[in-house]
């Protein structure tokens, strides 16, 4: 039982990235009809918004200690942060260790920024285009941006703690009566997981709710119909690229305590993405949601103990797998709409 | 109108006789050297196949930095580094018997296919007559086997799978690189110390050649000293979250938990076991610990604050002369050549690459000929010292070097940026040597050597 829950909640947190990144690959696909293999990158680029403030943050000037040496024996040099010799050591040493969430706000603005560059200077040449053309272009892109990160970062992974605050575990089993130690989960984690519930509902309350949105929905559904009455869809939809753009930027911010970011992370999340978008349906942003969250579950089930010893190597297929059933059962996917995808 | 004086069979003839003319340069300086890539004029090729992309790119570009540096001290620049402390005295900064030292490179991209098209590149195009370089075990076991095929010499960078010169073993290769048999040996005594004998381990270990060996390794060494294995789990290489691996940790009955997982593997894991409150969890009345059997200085500023107090192995680190004395001489004088040059102290990978250089450069000269049989020669048996990691032999039977293992752990307050680890112990080479037909290495042979004429 307390194996269960423990993997729920693994499986909730991983779904909660799977969730963000499709999310934003759906409001892609669903208004510009582009398949943009670049989402990855644009994840990975959010993970370095909080490296990128952590270092501006920790930006420090060089004094000599003659009393020091360094590694070659020469008088070592000390380098203080600026925020430290400003503010004093214990309140500079906080700015900087609260340079994830601080980056959240850093990010928005950055992000929004890079998505309407990008989809103004290179996407929308190709919204006539095939989507084997967009897929090519949108990959060559991907590996454009994580070229660039890799040359100023290097492809070591980068460590960016959550502030102290933030990092250690809390006891659910004593929550629920059971021994210490038990079901123990991470502090962050968990507000990974209440953040992506946060921007998730944000952006369905933004569509739902808001004139903009139902003109967007709207064209979702009819862009045709949309132009005809006067509205300048072709303006909303890149300005929803940059939305999409910020959502994944944010689940790469959140992300960064809990794996230290490096240039190739995005290309990791992006093929399981994509999956996701599919099994979910694409086009649907209630299916991409529910199909990040049930297959993180199903991934984090797949990796238990007495799963892989009853059957050995399901945790790296298991994905694919349901992803097969899926399209073979429904092709259109959990929650797309009719005629989607299958024809 | 047709060209009449144009036949088919003229075709043919002609480009016969121009394909027999462009390959009669080639078969010559075979035939008459008697071996691949003899060099004919005063220069000499080497060729060194690195990450230059991918995960471990990083890590290439600090073993690149390492054989640049070599060629130069080969080549009589700068201050000579490690030929000034290098037990044999036959190597005099003009080059290899005379020839200057040139270099080719190439990108392994951590891709066997990738690292062997390169590596055939250099040997094929570039007329490169030893290829060096490292950072996987798959690729350098892919690597070579092409070296082998192709009669080249491949002398190993980094690269810790005991296949590499176990069942893979081959004439033509050397690795002076540790392995993770030796890891396993020299932790499993401090292992003891630190954490006694009555201790319950769960292994989760990377799925590809390096990892099975690494956690045979360990497993077979703690279990000898009476520790028991709870669990060995697989994990995809292309795993980036280990959270749904870590999460059962703790219930499983487990108080040690073993990460044979390597480079960003490893940064990932550590960091979620460490978020997972596993560092400060208590199991069986104990505190629970995390063991990282192959340490790297990369990983160890990849894993930050996560890594501290974690014990590991690694095959050499730059303090050691500075703290163990002149047993590890050498150590010092390539620091000061390295960081002068870089402005860092090496990594291991770098050392591991610089020694190689050097060591074949010596054999060369040694067996005064460039015949990868005469350097496979030189090379067997072969005892040195002074290239910083204490006395040391290449073995003749398998082509593994045999010396002092380091035994690190994570400092817990680094004074800069390069001060990440703190050496605990060395363990000694006859704690660290074996059989060359230990079970662990057994299923190969390294077959005759190939001068590929």
């Amino acid at each position: 039982m307390d194996a269960i829950i423990l993997q729920t909640l693994n499986g909730l947190d991983k779904g909660s990235a799977y969730a963000l990144i499709a999310l934003g690959l759906t409001l892609i696909f669903g208004t510009l009809g582009v398949v943009n293999f670049a989402h990855g990158a644009l994840f990975m680029i959010g993970a370095f918004c909080a490296v990128t403030l952590q270092r501006i943050l920790g930006a420090s000037f060089t004094t000599i200690d003659e009393t020091r040496t360094d590694f070659l024996g020469n008088p070592m040099q000390v380098e203080t942060p600026y925020v430290h010799a400003w503010f004093g050591p214990e309140t500079g040493a906080s700015i900087i260790e609260w340079s994830v969430p601080l980056a959240i706000l850093f990010s928005i603005p950055v992000m929004l920024l890079i998505g309407l560059v990008m989809e103004r200077g290179l996407i929308k040449h190709f919204y006539k285009r095939p989507h084997a053309d967009q897929i090519l272009v949108t990959f060559g892109l991907a590996i454009v941006l994580q070229e660039i990160i890799k040359y100023f970062y290097g492809a070591n992974p980068i460590p960016t703690p959550a502030p102290d605050a933030l990092t250690g575990s809390y006891d659910f089993g004593l929550l629920l009566g059971m021994d210490p130690n038990v079901i123990i989960y991470p502090y962050w984690r968990l507000v990974y997981f209440a953040f992506a519930a946060l921007v998730i509902g944000g952006v369905f309350a933004f569509l739902q709710f808001t004139t903009f949105g139902m003109v967007v929905r709207a064209g979702m559904a009819d862009r045709e119909t949309v132009g005809l009455l006067g509205i300048n869809i072709d303006k909303r939809f890149t300005i929803m690229f940059g939305l999409a753009a910020a959502v994944a930027g944010l689940a790469g911010v959140m992300y960064a305590p809990i794996n230290s970011p490096n240039y190739h992370m995005g290309m990791d999340f992006l093929v399981l993405s994509f999956v996701v978008v599919v099994v979910g349906g694409m086009g649907s942003l209630p299916g991409a949601v529910l199909a990040g969250f049930l297959l993180g579950i199903l991934e984090s089930f797949a990796s238990m103990t007495q799963v892989i010893n009853l059957i050995p190597g399901i945790n790296q297929i298991i994905i694919y797998v349901v992803a097969i059933i899926v399209l073979l059962a429904r092709p259109r996917g959990l929650m797309g709409r009719r005629g989607v995808m299958e024809e | 109108m047709t060209n009449r004086f144009v036949t088919r069979r003229g075709v043919l003839k002609t480009s016969a006789i121009a394909g027999a003319g462009l390959a009669l340069p080639t078969y010559l300086r075979a035939q008459e050297s008697g071996f691949t890539n003899a060099p004919t004029g005063d220069t000499v090729t080497l060729g060194f196949n690195v990450p230059q992309t991918g995960p471990y790119a990083d890590e290439g570009a600090d073993e690149l930095r390492a054989f640049e540096l070599a060629v130069e001290h080969l080549n009589g620049g700068g201050d000579g580094g490690m030929l000034q402390t290098f037990s044999e005295k036959n190597l005099d900064g003009t080059g290899i018997l005379g020839k200057k030292v040139e270099f080719v490179t190439g990108d392994t991209q951590t891709k066997s296919d990738a690292a062997r098209a390169s590596a055939r590149s250099m040997i094929e195009k570039d007329g490169a007559v030893m290829i060096s370089g490292g950072s996987s075990s798959g690729v350098a076991v892919a690597v070579q086997g092409l070296c082998q095929e192709a009669g080249v010499i491949f002398m190993a960078g980094l690269t810790h799978s005991n296949d590499t010169t176990g069942k893979d073993k081959k004439a033509n290769g050397f690795r002076h690189f540790f392995n993770a048999y030796m890891s396993a040996a020299a932790m499993a005594p401090v292992l003891e110390s630190l954490y006694g004998t009555d201790r319950k381990a769960y292994h989760l270990t990377a799925d590809y050649t390096w990892g099975w060996t690494q956690q045979e390794s360990i497993q077979a060494a703690t279990e000898a000293m009476g520790w028991e294995t709870v669990q060995n789990v697989l994990t995809p290489l292309a795993q980036t979250d280990f959270s749904s691996y870590i999460a059962p940790v703790l219930q499983s009955g487990a108080d040690v938990l073993v990460l044979n997982h390597y480079g960003g593997n490893m940064v990932n894991s550590l960091t979620n076991a460490v978020q997972f409150g596993l560092r400060e969890a208590q199991a069986n009345g104990k505190d629970f610990q995390i063991v990282v059997p192959l340490y790297s200085e990369l990983m160890a500023r990849g894993a930050g604050e996560n890594i501290k107090g974690i014990p590991g192995s690694q095959n050499w680190d730059w303090k050691i002369e500075n703290e163990l004395g002149s047993r590890y001489v050498g150590t010092n004088a390539f620091v000061k050549s390295f960081g002068e040059k870089y402005g860092f102290p090496p990594s291991q990978a770098a050392q591991t690459c610089y020694a190689q250089t050097l060591l074949y450069a010596d054999a060369v000269s040694r067996a005064n000929s460039f015949n990868p049989c005469a350097v496979a020669e030189a090379l067997e048996d072969f005892e040195f010292d002074g290239l910083g990691n204490g006395p040391t032999s290449y073995r003749g039977s398998d082509h593994q070097c045999f010396k002092d293992v380091v035994v690190v752990r994570g400092k817990e307050n680094p004074e800069n940026e390069f001060d990440l680890v703190e050496i605990v112990e060395v363990t000694p080479t006859e704690q660290v040597t074996y059989e060359p037909d230990h079970p662990m290495f057994s299923g190969g042979s390294l077959g005759s050597c190939n001068p590929g004429a």
